[in-house]
């Protein structure tokens, strides 16, 4: 193998050099604007966690798993996974192997940057090592992925993806050029390799790739360095604080609009919903476009499914919160006037407390049930909000109104401490959530009913009968995705009734669209997405439908063909006394 | 001022001169069913903030309608949404109460 010129250098190479150096420099300043803008605690932890042994480890990991194999995608959509793993892995290891080969061949030519990119026109009579032959077997599975993306551009539905993101102009531009990089590759050092030393294709190839690194700024393509940067930060334990700026600008950067959260968006069951996914708002977020992001934010229902099939964790419904924090108004709560001066201390000291959330008022057969379960198990209990109570905080938290929220939970938090109970009882998933996230109760633990009822059924305190209705359970969006609860409901009701699966079930259940994480969808509008959930539903063909939320009953209540039930109705019902 | 022997007595429910349309119309802008209340008062009997400041959906809109402020009531308001769930016209009432905080005083 011999180096064809003495020179090494021709001038086609300086496209490729202008893109890396300017691609290089912007990456840069973007990285350390958002460093810049992470809060002082985050960015220490962020700075350490850089050299720390584990944590290194840990971060090239998961840079290899999600960024070259994008495992997660994978696990998703196997199709759409190996179409972004062959280019992502396929052109990483052309990029590792050409470095080797200059390093193992050419090393005094390794400062040029170009050798490796180039270096079939350079060389003569590279193609014959293992490395020269790896590679080619890389360059081939990178354009077998860019023909599948090819297929997906323009016939998504073969992916199993009913809708894809719409790409602008700019978008197509990165697109198109990726796309030609490397079949131009090919085709240079084949003519290369033949002795044809036209300089024509090592143009083409050249600007092909200047034109993706000029564009890849302000491309979704700027994901492919802001995702490494994304998983090192969330390795740190770095959090979203603000809006738009920090890790929130992070996550929107790291997203590469692969549009998979689209279909997984309930609120896409009304068409007119489609522009709301998250994927338009990480867009929108990038593009510094207010009005949009304004809209998109209050639209959500914040059900967390897009961030459950999300591939790089991007945390929609935190953006869409923070977002809606930075809105001014003039007039603001004031809870001043609550006192808890109603309530004793001491008064349910020994005893649990049961929160059933105000909720539950337009729905008050589950407190009843819980009571009635309580008394027949005898268990010594007090009912804060028998008479009305105060509201947890959740709505005034996720509508953006972060201090207004606090205030209140201050007001719940005396109540609660003050009553010396041992357990704290929810029977709202919207309000446990809150409790368990967002409140300090001392040595009050929090417990939902379906936990606590599952930990009595245990130690024998009830027993249930099996009756003959087949119930469906559907995961209430703040319960499952939102803490995780997905088994205690399901034991419960496999021991009072039979019980069947919808196909859409636990993490990927679909939100009933009664949901007080949206702001401005209106009753008409969630119509629809209700009717949608309750599809899924019915697929299952049980004969009742059962949750363990007061809003997701009252919701399909309202529309559903069959009887809808609450978790402590059903065991109220079926307990053998 | 002439003395006529009798003089108008200035109306309890309505100040014409404080009614400002203008920003109502603004409201029925970012939430329509400003627009539809029939006042039947299920918000108010559904709402947790009632017994603590008098809110109610019903007396906010009428409030505003006639030129007084509803400010006070609002304080206490807890965007919980039982008024929403049980409003028979399907007004956003979450929606609509936010609205008024961003434009009212
Ligand atoms: S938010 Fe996540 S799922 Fe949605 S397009 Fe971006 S990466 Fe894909
Ligand atoms: S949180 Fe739910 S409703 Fe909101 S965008 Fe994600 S999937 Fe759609
Ligand atoms: S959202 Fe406000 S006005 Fe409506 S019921 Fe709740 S506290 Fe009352
Ligand atoms: S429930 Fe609806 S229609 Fe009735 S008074 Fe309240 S806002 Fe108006």
């Amino acid at each position: 193998m011999t180096e064809r010129f003495a020179t090494g250098f021709h001038p086609f190479v300086l496209p490729f050099l202008a893109g890396m150096a300017f691609v290089l420099a912007v990456c840069a300043v973007k990285a350390a604007v958002v460093v810049g803008q992470l809060d002082k605690a985050d960015r220490k932890k962020w700075l350490l966690s850089l050299i720390h042994p584990n944590l290194i480890i840990k971060n090239a990991v998961d840079i290899v798993l999600d960024c070259l194999i994008h495992v997660k995608l994978w696990k998703r959509n196997r199709i759409l996974g190996l179409m972004h793993s062959s280019i992502a892995f396929g052109w990483f290891m052309i990029i590792l192997l050409g470095h080797l080969e200059v390093l193992v061949y050419f090393p005094g030519k390794l400062a040029t940057f170009y050798y490796p990119i180039f270096f079939d026109y350079f060389v003569e009579g590279g193609q014959h090592t293992v490395i020269s032959k790896a590679m080619d077997a890389f360059l081939l599975l990178v354009i077998a992925g860019i023909a599948l993306a090819v297929v997906k551009r323009f016939w998504s539905r073969l992916f199993g993806m009913k809708r894809t993101a719409r790409p602008t102009l700019f978008n197509l531009l990165g697109l198109y050029s990726l796309w030609a990089i490397f079949p131009l590759r090919l085709v240079a050092e084949q003519c290369a390799r033949a002795g044809n030393l036209t300089v024509a294709p090592w143009w083409a190839y050249s600007i092909a790739l200047c034109t993706f690194m000029a564009v890849l700024p302000f491309t979704r393509y700027l994901h492919i360095p802001a995702e490494m940067l994304l998983i090192t930060m969330r390795n740190a334990g770095v959090g979203i604080t603000r809006p738009h700026k920090g890790m929130a600008r992070v996550q929107a950067d790291s997203c590469p609009n692969c549009g998979v959260c689209i279909d997984a968006c309930p609120m896409n069951a009304d068409t007119a919903n489609l522009k709301n996914s998250t994927v338009y708002l990480t867009r929108q977020l990038r593009r510094g476009n207010e009005p949009r992001v304004r809209e998109i934010s209050d639209k959500c229902m914040l059900c967390g499914k897009c961030t459950s099939v999300c591939q790089v964790g991007v945390d929609g419904p935190k953006l869409r919160i923070l977002a809606r924090a930075a809105r001014k108004y003039r007039i603001t709560p004031d809870f001043s006037r609550i006192s808890s001066d109603g309530y004793d201390t001491y008064w349910a000291s020994g005893k649990i407390l049961y929160f059933s959330g105000c909720m539950s008022q337009l729905t008050p057969n589950i407190g009843r049930s819980v009571e009635s379960i309580l008394r027949k198990s005898g268990v010594r209990y007090e009912w804060m909000d028998r008479d009305g109570g105060l509201c947890c905080g959740r709505p005034l938290h996720t509508a953006g109104r972060l201090k207004e929220a606090a205030a209140l939970r201050k007001k719940n938090e005396e109540i609660i401490r003050k009553s010396g109970a041992h357990t704290l009882l929810v029977s709202c998933p919207i309000c446990y959530r809150e409790f368990s996230e967002s409140y300090d109760l001392g040595s009050t633990k929090v417990a939902f009913y379906s936990e606590y009822f599952r930990k009595m059924m245990d130690k024998g305190l009830f027993t249930l009968e099996k009756g003959d209705t087949c119930y469906v359970y559907h995961d209430p969006c703040e319960l499952g995705r939102g803490c995780g609860i997905y088994d205690s409901p399901r034991a419960l009701i496999g021991k009072a009734a039979a019980i069947a699966e919808a196909p859409k079930n636990r993490a990927e259940s679909v939100c009933c669209g009664g949901s007080l994480g949206s702001l401005s969808l209106d009753f008409e509008h969630r119509e629809k997405i209700t009717r949608a959930s309750l599809e899924n539903l019915y697929a299952s063909k049980a004969d009742a439908i059962a949750t363990a939320c007061p809003l997701c009953l009252a919701t399909f209540a309202r529309y559903a063909d069959r009887p809808v039930k609450d978790l402590a109705q059903i065991i109220d019902e079926q307990i053998i006394m | 001022m002439m003395d006529f022997g009798f003089s108008l007595s200035k109306s309890s429910t309505m100040d014409l001169g404080k009614v400002d349309d203008l920003r109502f119309e603004q409201l029925c802008r970012l939430e329509p069913g400003a627009g539809i209340c029939i006042g039947c008062g299920s918000c108010s009997a559904s709402c947790p903030a009632g017994r603590l400041s008098g809110m109610s959906v019903r007396k906010v809109l009428l409030a505003l309608q006639r030129g007084r402020s509803a400010g006070e009531m609002l304080q206490c308001c807890m965007l919980c949404g039982k008024c929403t769930m049980v409003c028979p016209r399907g007004i956003n009432t979450r929606n609509l109460i936010l609205s008024i905080c961003k434009i009212y005083d």
